[in-house]
């Protein structure tokens, strides 16, 4: 095939598709075993330094809050983060020093509440390094060809663009067609960490609603850590094995975390704080306010429970299930007036 | 006649004639913010079939309040399908996305975008959130609409980093990188006026100056060299339904809109 551009950008997560092969039958069991522990022993266990790392959901939906929370309790380092559509999850990381390279198809921002001052404040002064773009399209794509077990993956996305200079892909001939085609390597993150509606002790997952990448990331990871809003018995899920979109063999720990998606939303459970992230907004402009945040919240606090009491407890997280079921409207403290 | 006293701010105006832009019947690959209120508009008026879809695998809701992102529950309410992202951008690449509505930082007179990075990509002056999934919906949807605010630092000679492909070079270029043929920016709309691409040179063009706006503020913030025909003429203001709709059914909280 002939090569006709090749992109700059570090090549992040890749593996020979036989590498990865023996690394599954080695370290995947397909063994129906009891997976559950906590957060604490999930991320000691399967998160370390250096790691490259995906987070499940999309921006400010379905995040799982918990792991992030004890990741940056853990103090864990130089890990590499895919951020596809990573918002909330990569500004904390970014902020409290988790992060050293991003690979970047979404980052750095919050949607429609403006830019991450944290996460920005780093990368524009270097203490976290973008080694690579990539477009939203693109690093899906990239978990799908992991997932298949090929190197790559054929599309016609970021041709012509800086962003393919920046990525990680390559521009070949198609032997097919004879145009030029975007060949997106396979990604591999390390470890993945995704949030579910509810799983079985085993890992078998249930997600409602709009799935995002996760069907792939979760075929894609090398490690993954699934925290759900409740555990359900095994049977439940065999009642409605259509409604599983992660098996068990790729699930390494299952944590039970209800509301652990605060302060981002769960749907049509909860919508995201959006008084807390108003706050985090507002601290994070200054370095001081990140470890006033990070203190009070996330080092100050023993687990998860503590910290949903401590940003409003039952009556908030009562009044976020009305926002997100539009019995009551929405606050934005942080809209431009 | 009494539309002429409505007041209205720019903001309200881009919302209103970036809706009358999508067709009923039509598919729309919708964004953050401003595009997410044009859809919802038009939905709400002229196109109540529109066909919205969203990135993160929201197709064909009947969106009940604005969205704060293009993957909360809001993007599947009602939906005909909560998918996922491997299934919208596969629907994109295959032809079935219409139009793409897109924001931008950047552009230049080719309609290519930047939405990552100002200054230099290995020392940003200011970093930007990236791609996204911008450059797939303007690699991908037949039509793609830019919504931006225009001033000379936006509507460049050259764009800092192309993010998102415009007609890149100019004629055949998009083709002869691999992209879809057929595809490209369609509209630019600002709080100035509404731009299309000459049809042989591929290059930004003057189609509407919004009321209260002359062709010498156009170009007193574009900076390139635009083309401008003969015939300008002014942009149809909001009507009151729409302002109404905007303010009282869309946004009411004012965070796209500001009021």
């Amino acid at each position: 095939m002939e090569i006709l551009e090749e992109g700059s950008g570090e090549l992040l997560g890749w593996h020979d598709p036989d590498e990865m092969r023996r690394w599954v039958l080695q370290n995947k069991s397909r063994e129906l075993k009891d997976k559950t522990m906590d957060v604490k022993e999930a991320v000691s266990r399967f998160v370390h330094d250096g790691d490259v790392i995906a987070i499940g959901g999309f921006g400010h939906v379905r995040i799982p809050m918990a792991l992030i929370y004890e990741i940056i309790r853990q103090k864990k380092r130089n890990l590499a983060l895919l951020a596809k559509t990573a918002v909330h999850d990569a500004d904390m990381l970014i902020a409290s020093g988790c992060v050293s390279k991003v690979e970047v198809a979404y980052c750095f921002g919050h949607e429609l509440r403006g830019l991450s001052p944290a996460s920005r404040r780093a990368v524009e002064t270097g203490r976290c390094k973008v080694v690579a773009e990539i477009s939203n399209a693109g690093f899906q794509w990239r978990f799908l060809a992991a997932m298949m077990g090929v190197p790559f993956i054929p599309t016609r996305v970021m041709l012509g663009t800086d962003t393919l200079k920046h990525s990680s892909a390559k521009v070949a001939r198609d032997p097919f067609t004879g145009k030029p085609i975007c060949l997106l390597p396979a990604c591999y993150p390390d470890v993945a960490i995704i949030h579910v509606h509810r799983c079985d002790v085993y890992g078998n997952a249930q997600i409602d609603g709009i799935l995002v990448e996760d069907f792939e990331l979760a075929r894609a990871a090398r490690r993954l850590i699934v925290t759900t809003e409740e555990i359900v018995d095994n049977e439940r899920i065999r009642d409605e094995p259509w409604r599983t979109v992660i098996p068990f063999f790729t699930v390494d720990a299952v944590c039970e975390v209800p509301f652990g998606s605060h302060p981002c939303e769960m749907p049509r459970m909860y919508f995201s704080d959006e008084e807390h992230i108003a706050e985090w907004l507002r601290l994070s402009r200054t370095d001081e306010g990140v470890q006033q945040y990070l203190e009070k919240y996330v080092y100050g606090v023993d687990n998860f429970e503590d910290y949903l009491e401590l940003v409003g407890g039952v009556k908030k997280l009562n009044y976020l299930k009305k926002v997100e079921m539009l019995k009551v409207p929405m606050k934005a403290p942080w809209a431009k007036r | 006649m009494d539309e002429r006293k409505v007041e209205y701010s720019s903001i309200e105006l881009l919302a209103s004639v970036a809706s009358r832009m999508l067709e009923d019947k039509k598919s729309v690959f919708v964004g953050t913010g401003l595009p997410m209120v044009a859809a919802m508009l038009a939905q709400k008026t002229h196109a109540p079939n529109l066909l919205i879809v969203f990135e993160a695998g929201g197709i064909g809701p009947l969106i009940p309040v604005l969205p704060i992102s293009v993957g909360d529950s809001r993007t599947f309410w009602k939906a005909v399908a909560a998918s996922s992202m491997h299934d919208s951008m596969s629907i994109s690449q295959a032809g079935h996305l219409d139009y793409g509505f897109l924001g931008a930082a950047q552009i230049d007179m080719y309609g290519n975008i930047n939405t990552t990075v100002i200054g230099p990509w290995e020392k940003p002056k200011v970093r930007l959130p990236g791609s996204g999934g911008a450059n797939d919906v303007g690699s991908l949807c037949h039509r793609t609409i830019i919504i931006m605010r225009q001033e000379k630092r936006k509507f460049v000679e050259k764009v800092t980093f192309l993010t998102t492909p415009g007609y890149l070079t100019g004629p055949g270029a998009r083709e002869k990188a691999g992209l879809p043929e057929g595809t490209g920016p369609y509209r630019v709309i600002t709080q100035l006026g509404v731009y299309g691409f000459d049809e042989s040179t591929k290059r930004m063009k003057l189609i509407s100056v919004h009321p209260g706006v002359t062709v010498e503020d156009v170009k007193a913030n574009t900076g390139f060299e635009l083309l401008i025909p003969e015939a300008v003429t002014e942009t149809q203001p909001p009507s009151r339904e729409e302002l109404e709709i905007l303010r009282k059914e869309i946004d009411p909280t004012g965070m796209v809109l500001g009021h």
